[in-house]
């Protein structure tokens, strides 16, 4: 017994012990079939450099989000990491410029999204996206054609899409009219249609402005009125991220505002069930934005062994297995001669899907500024949190709007003050 | 507070055979593998402690044993104690204290903040206290509930049923579950389109959104926090149950007394010292109420059922930005509630083992 | 009927009863029925949604059966068609689809493969029959480590519970037995402590971990929760009950300190131990939030981790976990069922007579 409490407590420690010199850990989540995806591609990268070892540690989204920042405080982690919370915890990435062969294949096709993932005025080289993603909407074509009621065309603002989808859900006695994810992230592209801007002249977070009121009081009035689905907002408190792409799946809604993310998931649980199409962002009063955003890899600072983790990126960056990536995952593409050269070969048999990415390529260009600059401001998270908490309460019938506005500057200013801002 | 008691007085001198006893039914149970290697082992250390004791007499066993778990209970429980109280007179960033800067009492300020405490709308960190409102609510209707349903349970295992030990298993079962699935399932079940709604729907009924809902959703946390732990307090009313001597029944049978008189005057009375002891885990265990709560409705609607552990979790360290400052304070503040509980909990077994002594 | 019923309860029946059913017969007879539907209900559901197929989770109303859908082999067509069941004006008829255009369903009947009939989707119900979507079972244990996993939870819950055992009986011992000053101070300090939930201290508790350099090591997460003071608690109150007489004898027959714990007290504390291990096997294998917390490098994933990498930003991918969750509840179960008598005889039995 004790002999054997010995070997598998020096398992255990085994497991804790250093790093070998060639190892490179990568912290992966997933949300479909990337994660096997990856694999395949480090496996033929491990085979095409036999002195390293790559070892994939799949976890939760939950990890990365709440606990890899943990974990990085205390100068831990994995040596490379699919992150979304790029630009907050920028602090902590690897500039790999001194380990790239070719730092300027890195500026020419990733330098768009840089900004990203480093700190404010810095120029390093942290890592690339492995997807770019775009919010946006999808109707349920079947149930539109059902209703006898057209899908809203062009240059259609947020009021006749609403109201479209509410006939339809009338016609057809659907749940509800449409939903939006429960995240500040999906509010803001329309937020920004509606004439708003968060960042303040000094980069700090300005307080809430006319553009967001408005849209953030259209959102309580449909959620009063019942056209939009009361629980994916109303059912948590906090700043939990709730999706509503189910009651979409099952043709609960007609209408779905979430983002490019979604196709593949549709694809696979909707299958031939209805018609769906992806629509882009409907229009506000000050222009017709989503916001972009996505996923990166990034080297993280307290690798032993920056050299390999270089390499790993170098290999992972290249032209065609981006492409192949993207192809394979149904994932927009962030290299910019891929995106320029186009012409991708989705792995899928699906028309709705190819036709949706054609859609959410051309939406692309139709991101405003006040848009564009957020996924490389450091206060988006604090400002998303604070939107998502507060106006939750107010469809909850707990707050006010005029409450919840300035709860939300509270709030913010409360964040801008613990983290040093 | 006599949860359990060893069977049948033994008698002294007859120390060596009885202690054999007992431990056979384990020794079947776990195996002599295992048994057999350990008692070898506590053999093998005897001479060493006997030299041990000789040199540092009763006190020096006493420290023996108190050891090994009070030193992990120090590193692993009090000193993060003590670092929340270092955290919360702090802010910023940084997880080591000696990267933080020293704030005082600002953390606690900012959370009692408050012109008015019975409106948490008036205070600057309103969700704490919905947060602590949400949780009185929740102890108070956990408590009642759960005594009435176990007390229930109890009384009916304790008839004279067949199969008993099949209906005990039944009861029992959700305790063995992870309290993530339990959220998960009714979760499943609650939701608007969930199961509950299907049944309904087919029954002729009109679907109610129960996670939506607000008292809905605030019962539906209470009723499945009982469904999940209702089986461990059922036990340990069942065994205060078992222990009322029978004959007691039996007489008030044959005087004819009616059961419900039967249950006021002679089960109630007697079962009172297990009922404590289920009132005050109960109690204890209500107010750190968050896994199974926190699966399914995650606080909502709104801030309904946003409990205070669940607070503390969000702001010190689901959120992006984490605050850990307030949370520690956050947590100091309801560590004091829970101590003073606990003072409760123990003047209470004090009166109760002095009331045992009177008789 | 009936005879199922006396097999369910036996009655108390007697004077003053509607025919030889007293009214607590009634009131046990649906409390027990109740009961089974609620306490079995949810579980045996999980279990059959664990067979669902992932569009068949998110559909409404939920089926009590997993389905899948039945499909025909149709000539000039490649792939097997889908079958539905179409109610119209000509009658009801099983076609199978070729494609769906809008509202409007292109049809053939199988044993008529040239003409193609135009069907509106109103009028169709998928054909099914039931099946079981095993693959939710297969896949995970071929992309997943789930023996490694399985190995990873094994050991963490057998030396917590070993370690849990030993010290939680060594301390109650000497705080159960000895008089020492500082004995109120030390048993407060315990009671308090029970009632500190792990999700408040969990980054001080990080940064120790962090700090003694066990993040990422399975002993990370078992010495954390080893000295649970409910145990301590627990078998205090057991040990109590046991008459210091006998130690005393035993003093006398020059028994030491170490013996009298080894040899006297703990076999008689059996039962409460047989009831801590039984709770410490079962809070370690369920535990969740800490080994997240402190694992995430995959050789050191216990299930629980392990299962939650299916949760991504997205999408969660409930097929897996629920399959998964269904093979990480049998342990827990067979435990049960093997050690059920201890916990009735620990709890409830012995305990109080």
């Amino acid at each position: 017994m004790k002999k054997t409490m010995t070997a598998l407590a020096a398992l255990a420690f085994g497991f804790a012990g250093a790093a070998h010199a060639g190892d490179v850990r990568v912290m992966w989540y997933s949300d479909g079939v990337e994660g096997e995806v990856i694999a395949d591609l480090l496996n033929r990268f491990m085979a095409e450099n036999p002195g390293i070892n790559v070892i994939l540690d799949n976890v939760a989204y939950k990890v990365v989000q709440e606990q890899l920042p943990i974990q990085l405080e205390a100068g831990e982690g994995p040596d490379i990491a699919r992150v979304t919370n790029l630009k907050a915890i920028a602090q902590h990435w690897l500039d790999l410029t001194p380990y790239l062969q070719d730092p300027a294949y890195w500026t020419e096709n990733f330098g768009a999204q840089a900004d990203w993932m480093r700190e404010d005025g810095s120029s390093a080289i942290t890592g690339f996206m492995t997807q770019i993603t775009l919010t946006g909407g999808y109707a349920n074509k079947t149930l539109f054609d059902q209703a006898g009621v057209a899908l809203p065309g062009e240059g259609a603002t947020w009021d006749d899409w609403v109201n479209a989808s509410a006939e339809v859900a009338k016609s057809q006695d659907t749940a509800a009219a449409f939903a939006i994810d429960r995240s500040g992230h999906r509010i803001s592209g329309p937020n920004v249609s509606y004439g708003a801007n968060y960042i303040a002249a000094d980069g700090k977070p300005a307080p809430v402005d006319a553009g967001t009121k408005e849209f953030a009081a259209k959102l309580v009035g449909w959620v009063a009125d019942g056209k939009m689905l009361k629980d994916t907002w109303v059912a948590a408190s906090g700043s939990s991220y709730r999706a509503a792409a189910d009651d979409f799946i099952n043709a609960a809604i007609p209408f779905y505002y979430s983002g490019s993310w979604q196709i593949a998931n549709l694809s696979t649980k909707i299958g031939d069930a209805f018609d769906w199409v992806a629509i882009g962002s409907p229009c506000g009063t000050a222009g017709c934005s989503g916001l972009a955003g996505g996923a990166a890899m990034v080297a993280i600072k307290y690798t032993k062994n920056p050299e390999e983790v270089a390499k790993v990126m170098e290999f992972l960056a290249q032209e065609d297995i981006v492409r192949e990536f993207s192809e394979r995952t149904l994932f927009l593409p962030a290299h910019k001669a891929v995106v320029a050269k186009g012409g991708l070969d989705w792995k899928t048999d699906d028309p709705n899907v190819k036709a949706a990415l054609d859609v959410f390529v051309k939406a692309a260009g139709q991101i405003e500024p006040a848009a564009a600059a957020l996924p490389a401001w450091k206060w988006g998270s604090a400002y998303y949190g604070a939107l998502v908490n507060r106006i939750s309460q107010v469809m909850a019938g707990e707050l006010t709007l005029d409450d919840a506005f300035a709860r939300i500057d509270a709030d913010i200013a409360e964040q801008v003050a613990q983290q040093g801002g | 507070m006599t949860l359990l008691r060893a069977s049948t007085p033994i008698s002294p001198n007859r120390w060596r055979n009885r202690a054999a006893e007992p431990v056979a039914s384990v020794k079947a149970l776990a195996g002599a593998v295992v048994t057999a290697p350990l008692g070898w082992l506590a053999r093998a250390i005897d001479p060493a402690l006997r030299l041990w004791q000789r040199a540092t007499g009763t006190g020096g066993m006493v420290a023996f044993f108190l050891l090994p778990n009070m030193a992990i209970f120090g590193i692993f429980v009090l000193l993060p104690l003590v670092i929340n109280v270092a955290y919360s007179m702090t802010t910023g960033a940084a997880l080591f204290l000696g990267d933080r800067d020293f704030i005082g009492g600002a953390q606690y300020a900012r959370l009692l903040d408050c012109t008015d405490y019975t409106r948490p709308s008036s205070c600057a960190e309103d969700q704490f206290w919905i947060a602590v409102r949400n949780t009185g609510l929740f102890v108070i209707c956990q408590v009642s509930l759960m005594i009435v349903v176990a007390t229930i349970t109890a009384l009916i295992l304790n008839r004279d049923l067949r199969a008993r030990s099949f209906w005990r298993a039944v009861f029992f079962f959700p305790v063995l579950l992870s309290p993530v699935v339990v959220g998960l399932i009714w979760r499943w079940i609650l939701q608007r389109d969930g199961l509950l709604n299907a049944f309904l729907v087919a029954g002729g009924f009109d679907p109610v959104n129960w996670l939506i809902e607000r008292n809905w959703a605030f019962f539906a946390t209470i009723g499945v926090t009982t469904w999940a732990h209702l089986g461990f307090y059922t036990l340990i009313l069942l065994a205060g149950l078992q222990a009322i001597p029978r004959d007691l029944y039996e007489a008030a049978e044959m005087d004819g007394t009616p059961p419900a008189r039967v249950f006021w005057r002679i089960t109630l009375p007697l079962l009172m010292p297990n009922m404590l002891v289920v009132i005050v885990l109960v109690l204890i265990r209500a107010v750190q109420v968050f896994d199974e709560a926190f699966v399914l409705t995650s606080g909502g609607p709104g801030t309904a059922t946003l409990y205070i552990t669940q607070y503390i979790y969000e702001v010190g360290f689901a959120s992006l930005l984490k605050n850990l400052g307030l949370a520690a304070a956050a947590s100091i503040l309801m560590g004091g509630v829970l101590v003073v509980l606990t003072l409760i909990q123990l003047l209470l077994a004090r009166r109760n083992e002095a009331r045992g002594k009177l008789k | 009927m009936t005879r199922a019923l006396a097999f369910l309860t036996r009655r108390r029946g007697g004077p003053g009863s509607i025919g030889g059913w007293h009214w607590t017969d009634v009131v046990t007879f649906f409390w027990l029925g109740g009961g089974l539907i609620l306490m079995f209900g949810p579980a045996l559901w999980l279990i059959l949604s664990s067979f669902k197929s992932p569009a068949q989770l998110a559909e409404f109303p939920p089926s009590a059966l997993p389905y899948e859908a039945r499909t025909a082999v149709v000539e000039g067509y490649d792939r097997p068609l889908p079958l539905y069941v179409v109610q119209d004006e000509a009658g009801t008829r099983t076609l199978a689809e070729v494609r769906r255009v809008g509202t409007v369903a292109q049809m053939v009947d199988p044993a008529n493969p040239g003409e193609i009939q135009k069907v509106n989707i109103a009028n169709r119900t998928p054909d099914r029959e039931v099946g079981f979507a095993v693959e939710n079972y297969t896949e995970p244990f071929l992309h997943f480590d789930f023996l490694l996993y399985l190995q990873n939870s094994v050991f963490v819950t057998t030396v917590a519970t070993l370690i849990t055992l030993l010290t939680n009986s060594m301390a109650a011992f000497a705080l159960s037995k000895y008089q020492f000053p500082g004995r109120a101070v030390v048993m407060l300090v315990v009671l308090a402590t029970l009632m500190i939930p792990l999700s408040v201290i969990l980054v001080p508790l990080y940064s120790i971990i962090s700090g003694l350099g066990l993040f990422n090591s399975l002993w990370g997460v078992i010495l954390p929760t080893v000295a649970t003071p409910t145990g301590i608690f627990l078998l205090r109150q057991y040990m109590l009950t046991i008459p210091d007489e006998l130690l005393e004898a035993a003093r006398m027959d020059h028994a030491s300190e170490w013996q009298i714990y080894w040899r006297i007290v703990l076999p008689l504390t059996a039962p409460a131990l047989a009831v801590l291990a039984i709770f410490s096997v079962v809070w370690r294998w369920n535990d969740f939030l800490w080994p997240l917390v402190v694992l995430s490098r995959k050789e050191v994933y216990t299930l629980q981790v392990g299962l939650n990498t299916y949760a991504g930003e997205l999408n969660v991918q409930w097929h897996f976990i629920l399959a998964m969750t269904v093979v990480t509840m049998i342990p827990v179960v067979l435990v049960f069922i093997f050690l059920q008598r201890f916990i009735t005889a620990g709890i409830a039995g012995s305990g109080l007579k």
